[in-house]
C-alpha cells in the first residue's frame, strides 16, 4: 500500500466510512501480513491523533454476563452522543488456533448504529487476557476518534490481568452463587477494578455477593493509584437495571482521572505495557522454535527424568544466548 | 543465536487466519445446524465469529464488513431464502463488500439453490452435506479472497 492510498484510507475512515474503519484495523490487526513499515505510517497518523478516546475494560470469568453488560452500556453511551468501538476478545483453540467467537451475539442489536463498531479478537497464542494486536488495533480506534473504546478481556479466570494496564477504567464483574469470600481474597482479579460490577442482580445471593465484595474492597481500605477507591455496584444486565447508576460511577471516574491528570498517564503507560506485549509475544514465539530446534540432548534427558526441567532450561538458554546464566 | 532469536519470524498474533461469519438470518431459531458447522470450521483452524439467531439481512452485511470476514456463511431453515439471501448480496454490493463470498446452508430445493447460485451466492449446503465438504469449499473460497486482496 502506498503512503498516499494509506491517507485516503485514513480520511474515508475519520469520515466514519464502515469499510474504511474495517480495512484499517485489519491493517493494523495483522502486521505479519501488511508489511512493519505500512502499519508503521498508519500507527505514526493515528497514534498523533489519539490520546483521547476513554478505554473501558471488561473483564469477569467466562458466563460472567460480560457481553450483555456491554450492550446496554452500548445503548446508555449512544443516548449521550458517544461514538462507541468494542474490541470482543474470546479464546484460540491451543489445538487448531480456530476460534468461535460470540461476543457479538448480545451486542448485535447495535450493528445497525452507524455510531458503533464491534469487531471480534482471538487471542492467539497469548495469554493475559487479551491478544498481541489488541493493543495496535485500540490504539488505531482511539486515533480514529472513537469516544469510548470497550475492551472485553477473555474473561478466563484470575491471571488474566493485562486489561488494567490499557485501560482508563477497569470494570470487574462479578456473579452471585461463584464462590464465597475467598475468592475475592486472593490475589489477581478482585486488585483489578475500578469498578465492581455484581450482576445476575435479580438472582436472590446477589445483595450477598454484594456485600461480600463491599466487604472486602473495605477492609482492604484499597485505593487505586490515582485515589481513586473502588466501587461496588448490583446491576441486572438483562433486565436492565443499574445500568444507568453504573454509567454514572463510570463518568465519575473518567472525572476523577482527568481532575488528578492521570487520564494522559494512562494513555502514556497503555502505549509503553502495549510494546511490552508485543515484544513478549514475538519472543516468546521464537524461544519456543528454538526450545524445540536447540533443544535437542537436554530435552530428552529431562524427559527420561535424568535431570530436571529448570537445569534442562539454563541449559538450553545458555546455549542459545552464548553465557552463562 | 541472539542474532535468530531477533529474526523478523511473525510471530502467530500477527498472523491472519481465515475469518468466517457464521449467521442465521430471518425468523429462524433452529440453529444447532449453524452451531455444528461454526465448530468445524472452528476445529479446522478458522477463526468464527458467530451472530446468533434472527438476523435481518442489514445485521449480517454489516457484521461482515465490521469483522472483515473472508466468508459470509448463512443459515436457514425457514423457507424464506429466496426473500433474505439477495438482500444480503445487496447491501454487501452497497457497501463496498461485493467481494466477500456468501455460502448458504440449510433446507433449500434444488431448484431455488441454482437460483440463488446465479444470483451470486458462491455455493449452498444441504442437510446431507458433509462437514468436511463444507470445510474445504470455505477454505477454497476465503484462500481465492485472500490472494485477490493481497495480488
Amino acid at each position: 500500500m502506498k503512503a498516499n492510498d494509506a491517507t485516503v484510507l485514513i480520511e474515508k475512515a475519520i469520515s466514519g466510512d464502515l469499510r474504511s474503519i474495517s480495512r484499517l484495523i485489519s491493517i493494523v490487526e495483522f502486521p505479519a501480513e501488511s508489511g512493519s513499515e505500512v502499519v508503521g505510517n498508519i500507527m505514526k497518523i493515528l497514534m498523533k491523533r489519539g490520546g483521547r478516546a476513554h478505554v473501558i475494560g471488561v473483564t469477569g470469568s467466562p458466563g460472567v454476563g460480560k457481553s450483555t453488560l456491554i450492550s446496554k452500556l452500548i445503548a446508555m453511551f449512544r443516548k449521550k452522543s458517544y461514538r462507541v468501538a468494542v474490541i470482543g476478545i474470546d479464546p484460540s483453540s491451543p489445538f487448531s488456533l480456530g476460534s468461535f467467537m460470540g461476543n457479538r451475539i448480545r451486542m448485535q442489536i447495535h450493528t445497525q448504529d452507524p455510531g458503533v463498531f464491534i469487531r471480534s479478537m482471538a487471542t492467539r497464542g497469548v495469554r493475559g487476557g487479551l491478544s498481541a494486536s489488541t493493543v495496535l488495533v485500540l490504539e488505531a480506534l482511539d486515533g480514529l476518534g472513537f469516544d469510548k473504546i470497550i475492551v472485553e478481556s477473555v474473561g478466563a479466570g484470575q491471571t488474566d490481568v493485562d486489561i488494567i494496564n490499557i485501560s482508563h477504567t477497569v470494570l470487574n464483574v462479578v456473579m452471585p452463587g461463584a464462590g464465597d469470600e475467598i475468592q475475592a481474597l486472593k490475589a489477581g482479579l478482585m486488585e483489578i477494578g475500578d469498578i465492581y460490577v455484581v450482576n445476575k442482580g435479580d438472582k436472590p445471593e446477589a445483595d450477598i455477593t454484594l456485600k461480600e465484595v463491599i466487604d472486602v474492597l473495605n477492609y482492604e481500605g484499597f485505593v487505586r493509584e490515582s485515589g481513586w477507591k473502588p466501587r461496588a455496584i448490583k446491576v441486572s444486565a438483562v433486565m436492565g437495571t443499574g445500568v444507568e447508576e453504573l454509567v454514572g460511577i463510570i463518568e465519575e471516574h473518567l472525572d476523577h482521572l482527568k481532575k488528578v491528570g492521570f487520564f494522559e498517564e494512562v494513555v502514556r503507560r497503555r502505549r509503553i505495557y502495549g510494546s511490552s506485549i508485543v515484544l513478549r509475544h514475538i519472543l516468546e514465539n521464537r524461544v519456543d522454535e528454538i526450545f524445540r530446534k536447540e533443544g535437542g540432548e537436554m530435552l530428552r534427558l529431562v524427559s527420561e527424568g535424568e535431570i530436571d526441567p529448570y537445569t534442562a532450561s539454563i541449559k538450553i538458554m545458555n546455549r542459545v544466548l552464548g553465557r552463562a546464566f | 543465536m541472539i542474532a535468530e532469536l531477533l529474526s523478523e519470524t511473525p510471530a502467530i498474533g500477527f498472523k491472519r487466519r481465515y475469518r468466517v461469519l457464521v449467521a442465521k438470518l430471518g425468523l429462524d431459531g433452529h440453529d444447532r445446524g449453524a452451531k455444528v458447522v461454526a465448530r468445524a470450521l472452528k476445529d479446522a483452524g478458522f477463526e468464527v465469529i458467530y451472530t446468533g439467531i434472527k438476523q435481518t439481512p442489514e445485521m449480517v452485511a454489516r457484521a461482515a464488513i465490521q469483522e472483515d470476514v473472508d466468508v459470509v456463511g448463512i443459515s436457514i431453515l425457514s423457507g424464506a431464502h429466496m426473500a433474505l439471501v439477495p438482500e444480503v448480496l445487496r447491501l454487501l454490493k452497497e457497501y463496498g463488500a461485493e467481494d466477500v463470498p456468501v455460502v448458504v446452508g440449510g433446507v433449500i430445493p434444488w431448484d431455488d439453490a441454482e437460483k440463488l447460485k446465479a444470483m451470486g451466492v458462491s455455493e449452498v449446503f444441504f442437510p446431507d452435506s458433509p462437514l468436511s465438504q463444507i470445510i474445504e469449499k470455505v477454505r477454497e473460497l476465503a484462500e481465492k479472497r485472500r490472494k485477490r486482496l493481497e495480488g
